[in-house]
């Protein structure tokens, strides 16, 4: 079957989306305190144009640089139950994603997006962490499952961003055992021969380093990320061990053989881009600044709108969302977390 | 002598009254204590019944952990015959955190596995006090592709504080090793249970409870962290661990309600330690009327269905 046919349409939104960044707005570089300009790392997409460290980046920036004119569909995630444990620590759970959402404009730690990168069709999805420290629940099990199913169904390879803290401990036992559902979904995508990229980012710890973060076909990680089980801080407490000097950041993983490759987020496109058309079998890529895929005619996108879609999984859009064709399908998909 | 908890105070003083009025009597001829001791023992007993009626979840945790609670080689060598321990994960070490071997359930050959935290200085130091390194996790997946390969059905045994946070064992890919068994335990076409013996901590205990059944000990716990460790994230105070281990649901019941164990294992009174023998012929009951419910069914079945129980999990939550 010919990829096309099953394409999921491109959301233009997406290009709506990006907020405004004013051209006179500095920001510091956490590792070298240089001052740059905003809209400069915004452009280098948040790594330091003098040292480059890779400062955090949100999915939705991650995907409009990733995706050909910077276009991708989102993919709706079922969502799970709020709060099954009522869970309350100094604060009540609900009041604490719901400072999230306000402070990151998203729903939930995960983006899902279909797309194309340098004509290359693939499903990604990226973890992140400045929501409630990208941790990983229901909703994040969730996601990957669907993510993973959406892949499945469009034969496309599936490129996973990872970023947390780890399990969210709000959802105590529920978010443990999405180390097992997430590793059925590495599972469900291996039975379908298609490849499973994994992009370790800064910091990937805990449970979603031993789940679906060390599943990968290929794992690559972006430079000096931290990824680990258990933190240097705990290692140093409980054990009273002296850590050596990069311990447990991406290039000492890579010596330790527990990574394919470090690449830099400049040059991670590109890098996806030739692994996965050597594994899906296609020819190499056209080099240069690809177009985003054409869209349909507006009578094809107001009917797709009309069905539902994906709309609601966009909170941070400022402009209507033109549901994807196959939004509609993708809101069934994953229906375990229901 | 018995090993007292801190919320089992004043059942051990009235129980040392008893004991002091009968070494008392055996000193002096004369006295007649009988009737004192007694009614002692009667308050003593009466207290336990009491104590452990409604444990809070904090008192679970420490009822899990007691250092006399039947541990995974006191299953083994009480339930099992043929006991062959197969050691080693073929690439570095063995772990003797992780037990594991060939052994005979009744007449029914079986791949067993645990986690061993020790019983005295010695071997608690010689077990890692039940912390897996690396190469536990994988020698675990070895013997689970054995079983597979012979269609054993594999019983494991968890009970653990979590995955050993150490420097070698990150270097040797801790997080890789954990999932590589969560995925094998999801891979083996033959009957997986599980029982969750004393504690159930984070990832070190999904490695090897990802299982078509899974049992739990009434006061065994299963958490994404330990209190303590919560407390101090959320609370910043790793003394509220009584406010954590409450608002984790850790507890076997609570467990049970969320779709994570199936069955929970009636404990005698006072806890498994304070008869281990009975504790662990419940435990024997449970695998065998577990693994009886998955007789019969194909390779491809059970892994279908252990997908399907996990990919369920989370359809419900607790009542309000
Ligand atoms: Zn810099």
């Amino acid at each position: 079957m010919n990829w096309i046919t099953n394409y999921v349409r491109p959301r233009i939104n997406s290009i709506f989306s990006r907020r405004e960044v004013p051209d006179n707005l500095w920001s510091k570089c956490d590792e070298c305190g240089t001052m740059l300009f905003h809209r400069e790392l915004t452009e280098n997409l948040n790594v330091c144009t003098n040292c480059g460290h890779h400062m955090h980046i949100t999915p939705r920036a991650r995907f409009q640089a990733l995706f050909d004119g910077g276009v991708f569909a989102e993919i709706a995630v079922p969502d799970p139950i709020t709060d099954p444990l009522h869970f309350r620590d100094q604060k009540k759970y609900p009041d604490r994603m719901k400072a999230a959402q306000k402070s990151t404009g998203e729903h939930e730690a995960m983006l899902i997006g279909a797309g194309e990168i340098s004509q290359t069709p693939i499903i990604a999805i990226a973890q992140d962490f400045s929501f409630m420290g990208g941790s990983m629940g229901m909703y994040v099990g969730n996601a990957i499952i669907a993510a993973a199913e959406e892949a499945i169904k469009l034969k496309r390879p599936l490129v996973l961003f990872s970023a947390a803290g780890g399990a969210r401990m709000q959802e105590g036992i529920l978010s443990l055992m999405q180390m097992p559902r997430t590793t059925v979904a590495v599972q469900m995508l291996k039975e379908a021969g298609l490849p499973y990229i994994v992009v370790l980012t800064h910091p990937t710890t805990g449970g979603v380093t031993a789940s679906y973060a060390m599943l990968g076909d290929v794992h690559i990680a972006e430079p000096n990320a931290l990824i680990c089980f258990a933190g240097p801080r705990v290692i140093e407490q409980t054990i009273g061990e002296t850590l050596p000097e990069g311990f447990q950041r991406a290039e000492y993983l890579l010596d330790h053989g527990m990574l394919d490759r470090v690449t830099k987020r400049t040059e991670m496109k590109a890098e996806l881009v030739t692994i996965l058309r050597m594994l899906m079998g296609m020819p190499p890529a056209i080099s240069g600044v690809l177009p985003a895929p054409e869209a349909r005619s507006a009578e094809e996108e107001s009917e797709a709108e009309a069905e539902g879609g994906a709309a609601q999984a966009a909170p941070s859009s400022d402009k209507p969302a033109e549901a994807p064709a196959g939004a509609k399908e993708s809101t069934q998909t994953g229906k375990s977390g229901k | 002598m018995t090993n007292y908890l801190d919320f089992e105070k004043p059942l051990a003083e009235i129980e040392g009254k008893a004991e002091e009025l009968r070494a008392l009597a055996r000193a002096n001829d004369e006295m007649d204590i009988e009737a004192e001791a007694a009614a002692l023992d009667k308050k003593a007993a009466d207290m336990l019944v009491d104590l452990y009626k409604s444990l809070t979840p904090w008192r679970k945790c420490q009822v899990a952990r007691h250092p006399a609670r039947p541990h995974c080689k006191d299953y083994i060598e009480a339930l099992f015959t043929e006991y062959t321990p197969l050691a080693g994960d073929r690439n570095f070490a063995d772990d003797h955190a992780v037990m594991g071997g060939l052994a005979r359930l009744g007449d029914r050959p079986v791949m067993v596995i645990g986690h061993e935290k020790g019983h005295d200085t010695k071997s608690r130091i010689e077990r890692n006090f039940g912390m897996a390194r690396p190469e536990g996790y994988r020698k675990a997946v070895r013997l689970m592709e054995l079983a597979h390969k012979f269609g054993l059905p594999v019983v494991t045994l968890v009970d653990t504080a979590g995955a050993y946070p150490g420097k070698g064992a990150e270097e040797r890919g801790q997080s890789e090793a954990i999932a590589r068994a969560t995925e094998k335990c999801l891979q083996i076409g033959v009957p997986l249970v599980s029982v969750i013996i004393g504690e159930g901590g984070s990832g070190g205990a999904v490695a090897f409870a990802t299982a078509n059944r899974v049992a739990m000990l009434e006061h065994s716990i299963y958490s994404v962290i330990s209190p303590e460790g919560c407390a101090s994230i959320l609370w910043k105070d790793g003394g509220k661990m009584r406010e954590a281990a409450e608002a984790l649901r850790l507890t076997a019941q609570d467990l049970q309600k969320l779709g994570v164990a199936d069955r929970v294992i009636t404990e005698p009174l006072g806890g498994a330690h304070r008869d281990r023998e009975a504790a662990m012929a419940s435990v024997a009951t449970t695998i065998e009327s577990l693994l009886s419910e998955l007789d019969g069914k194909s390779p491809q079945k059970l892994i279908e269905d252990r997908r399907r129980k996990f990919l369920d999990i989370g359809a419900k939550g607790l009542a309000a």
